[in-house]
């Protein structure tokens, strides 16, 4: 009786195993099945490579080239600000600091993770964007930059995070065999530890900007939503992200516009996808 | 003596790697088996796979037969069963994070047991029969952790006796312990003959003299020698034996 | 590598040190400090907003005026209902992982796809929710259809911090149960759970942090714009913070800042306290940690 319920047990901690891999499947399936409806009606390379996303207009639009652009912008901005100033941190925390500080910054960058992006959104709107808009004299402050600062905020935890794990993983015999030799501290860091830790550091600025691309909330309300072809980082753009979240609300169910947006999704879950296996490859090098 | 667990042909690899050929052996009932050798020369291994714990190192392979009671352990019972019977004392003590009595009580209670009456009465016998009861009954309730290591060890004999085994295994018990720690573990041990077989593998010669009736030498994996302890310690048959006891090596 | 090592070198790479850990320095504050900032300034804004009617009345006036109590409420009953679901199938899973997996091709596909869930952008899982669960299985707007798609969404969170808390516990606990003629799930229940308990709490209080700030998941599946009182049933609309916030900062003209700011000071704090319960769970288990 014992046995059996054992063996029952543990069937059902093996199907939740596999749970994972199905939750993956059946998002992938259910973008697909609406997503791929889009071009019994719409052809595939307009979609892809159309400059215009026009639902509304007649015919719709639904090219993606002027979304995928802002969103590439707004990412590319912001791991431009994110990728210094989390290594800054990760090392400055990982090898630097006294401990009192290293505690204080690590719950300082643990906070900042869990601050929900809708806040970073609001606080952005009402603070960010006016400062963006007076420095830069610019009709809005709300564009792809404002979005970038506060989305390269959101990416800072995640490339401390793993990073810092990089780093505390290279050996020491490595560091104080450089020490030994008479390189200064610095030295060490940035000719021993920050190789040996590379791959670390790949996954976390892969793992950063996987973030970045996905966000929704903060972008939606930070980089002004129009969906033009992005001419500058000053300019307001639109995000794939953004888009959907937006619009989705607005669709008919079944109608054209509503597969465009699932089709949205299937990109989006595909690029993240890719992101997310070469970081994962990365660190599983790093483990061999 | 009748035979209690009767070893043909038994061979162990870890992937590719032999750890133990071919080896022959009976242990007999109510004895205590020295098992002796140098690092590396598949004596726990032997030991762990009279338990079955070999099993959990997925790269291990075994053939050869191993027969408790007349049983195959690895065809003819079930793994929970073979444990039950044929416990081990590791050679780090190992309290579980709970209790002395929760400790000693782990076994019974995981088995069925319920009654707390009968799980104090339990606990009570295990603790005297590992000379460790006059030490601890006024602090049962006190966390396993906190005893010194002589004492954590004596508590995971008792922990094992709890479940009513036939054969006690000991994997060095006593290498992390002072003299005195190990000369009540021995003492334990001693007493425990009477009721038990017992097989304990060491890395320290005396206490295989001290301790054990039958002793047996293992080397690279092969069991070289086995005989009474006084014979294999004055007269050894083989000539390897009596290098590794007049310290030649190992 | 070329390590310098003549004196009048040595004093520059000296000076070179101290320039390079004097940025890190400054680069590390300018992470941390914006934190603070943006605390302090909700802190401000918000404080005054906040009093014993605006948490405990409903919203009026359009949101306008009134309280945020349906949001609030809202909000728990979607992190009751993740929490519910998202638990027992991550904790199970990471036990599958750790305790049952051998390394093999279906393990490395299991542990790719927790990756790839960890990665899944929340607005994805917001379509996913509304296909599968709204629309699919015909649960409609509803709690349910909110609270499974953020259980979704955590799970990773939940099986990566579980995952670790099992693997903290040493092996020879498990060996010295099975030794006795334990069986294998019981070794799991009696010796090894108890012990990652503390570990599988926080990676859970993080889990439900997580999934009460989110707000694009439940854009689609369960958030209602403006619904001025408690839901029925699972199978009901409700209000939510985090949307709430949105719709008072972006979609209703002329609302109060202090109202705004009330809603997001509640929010945030609402999230740090759990993350604060969180570090301090995993503090207090390092400190009595007995192995």
């Amino acid at each position: 009786m014992r046995k059996f319920r054992e063996t029952i047990i543990e069937k059902t901690i093996l199907l939740n195993g596999f749970a994972c891999i199905l939750f993956v499947v059946l998002i992938f399936v259910f973008l697909a099945k609406d997503g791929l409806a889009l071009f019994k009606t719409f052809a595939i390379q307009d979609f892809l490579f159309g400059q215009m996303w026009s639902p509304l207009a007649e015919p719709p639009q639904f090219g993606i080239l002027p979304l995928f652009l802002g969103s590439v912008i707004v990412t590319l901005g912001a791991t431009v600000i994110a990728v210094p100033l989390g290594m800054a941190c990760a090392i400055f925390i990982g090898e630097i600091a006294p401990r009192w500080m290293r505690e204080i910054l690590k719950a300082g960058v643990e906070l900042l993770a869990a601050i929900p992006s809708i806040v970073i959104g609001f606080i952005g709107m009402t603070m960010l964007g006016p400062v963006v808009k007076q420095i830069f004299h610019l009709p809005t402050g709300l564009t792809a930059l404002t979005g970038s600062i506060a989305l390269a905020f959101m990416a800072v935890p995640t490339i401390v995070s793993i990073m810092e794990d990089a780093i505390s993983s290279v050996p020491r015999i490595y560091k104080e065999g450089s020490l030994a030799l008479g390189a200064t501290h610095w030295q060490t860091i940035y000719r021993v530890i920050i190789p040996a830790a590379s791959s670390g550091i790949v996954a976390a600025v892969m793992l950063g900007i996987g973030r970045v691309i996905g966000e929704t909330m903060a972008v939606m309300m930070l980089t002004g939503n129009a969906s033009v072809m992005p001419q500058t980082i000053l300019a307001p753009v639109r995000t794939m992200t953004a888009t959907i979240a937006a619009e989705m609300g607005e669709t008919v169910r079944g109608s054209e516009h509503y597969f465009a947006l699932f089709a949205l999704g299937l990109v989006l879950f595909l690029i993240t996808f890719l992101i997310n296996l070469v970081a994962d490859a990365a660190l599983h090098r790093k483990r061999k | 003596m009748v035979d209690k667990i009767v070893i043909e042909n038994l061979c162990i690899d870890y992937g590719g790697v032999h750890a133990l050929k071919n080896v022959n052996l009976c242990v007999k009932e109510h004895e205590i088996l020295g098992v002796i050798g140098p690092a590396n020369s598949g004596k726990t291994s032997f030991l762990r796979a009279l338990n079955r714990l070999n099993d959990l190192d997925i790269s291990s392979r075994l053939s050869g037969s191993i027969r408790l009671n007349g049983k195959e352990i690895n065809r003819e019972m079930d793994v929970e069963e073979v444990r039950k019977k044929v416990t081990m004392v590791f050679a780090l003590p190992i309290p579980l994070p709970m209790s002395i009595f929760d400790n000693v009580a782990y076994g019974p209670r995981r088995h069925g047991i319920r009654d707390r009456k009968q799980l104090a009465e339990i606990v009570e016998k295990s603790l005297k029969e590992a000379f460790l009861w006059d030490e601890v009954k006024d602090r049962l309730a006190s966390s396993g952790m906190k005893l010194s290591g002589g004492q954590q060890q004596r508590l995971c004999i008792a922990r094992t006796l709890a479940v009513e085994p036939e054969v006690i295994l000991y994997d060095e018990p006593c290498s992390g312990l002072d003299p005195i720690s190990t000369a009540k573990v021995e003492d334990a041990m001693r007493e425990l003959k009477s009721r038990y077989t017992q097989i304990l593998v060491t890395n320290n010669v005396k206490q295989a003299a001290r301790v054990g009736d039958r002793v047996a030498f293992f080397l690279m994996g092969e069991l070289v020698e086995i005989g009474e302890a006084h014979q294999l310690f004055t007269s050894p048959k083989d000539q390897r034996t009596n290098d590794y006891l007049t310290g030649r090596f190992g | 590598m070329k390590i310098r090592a003549k004196p009048h070198f040595s004093v520059s790479t000296q000076t070179q040190q101290k320039i390079a850990f004097t940025l890190l320095g400054i680069a590390s504050s300018l992470v941390v400090v914006p934190v603070i900032v943006i605390f302090a300034i909700l802190i401000q804004k918000g404080w005054p907003a906040i009093n014993w009617q605006f948490l405990t009345t409903m919203p009026r006036m359009g949101m306008r005026a009134g309280g945020i109590f349906p949001a609030i409420m809202g909000t728990l009953y979607l992190v009751g209902g993740t929490i519910v679901v998202a638990l027992p199938l991550g904790v199970l899973a990471a036990i599958y992982l750790v305790e049952y997996a051998r390394r093999n091709f279906l393990t490395r596909m299991i542990e790719v796809a927790i990756v790839n869930l960890a990665g899944v952008p929340s607005v994805v899982y917001g379509l996913f929710g509304m296909g599968l669960f709204v629309i699919y299985l015909k649960m409609g707007v509803s709690i349910v259809a909110g609270a499974l798609t953020l259980a979704i969404m955590i799970l990773p969170v939940i099986i990566t911090s579980t995952k670790e808390a099992l693997q903290s516990v040493p092996r020879s606990f498990r060996e010295a149960s099975l030794a006795l003629g334990v069986s294998k799930w019981q070794t799991i229940r009696y010796v090894v759970l108890p012990n990652a308990l503390p570990g599988i709490l926080t990676g859970t209080i993080l889990g439900i942090s997580r999934a009460a700030g989110e707000t694009a998941p439940i854009l689609f599946t369960v958030a209602a714009f403006y619904l001025p009182r408690l839901p029925k049933s699972i199978f009901d609309q409700c209000m939510a913070l985090p949307y709430h916030l949105y719709v008072l900062s972006t979609q209703v003209p002329n609302v109060k800042p202090a109202l705004q700011y009330g809603t997001a000071l509640v929010l945030v704090g609402m999230v740090f306290l759990l993350n604060l319960v969180a570090i301090l769970v995993r503090s207090h288990i390092r400190s009595r940690k007995q192995w």
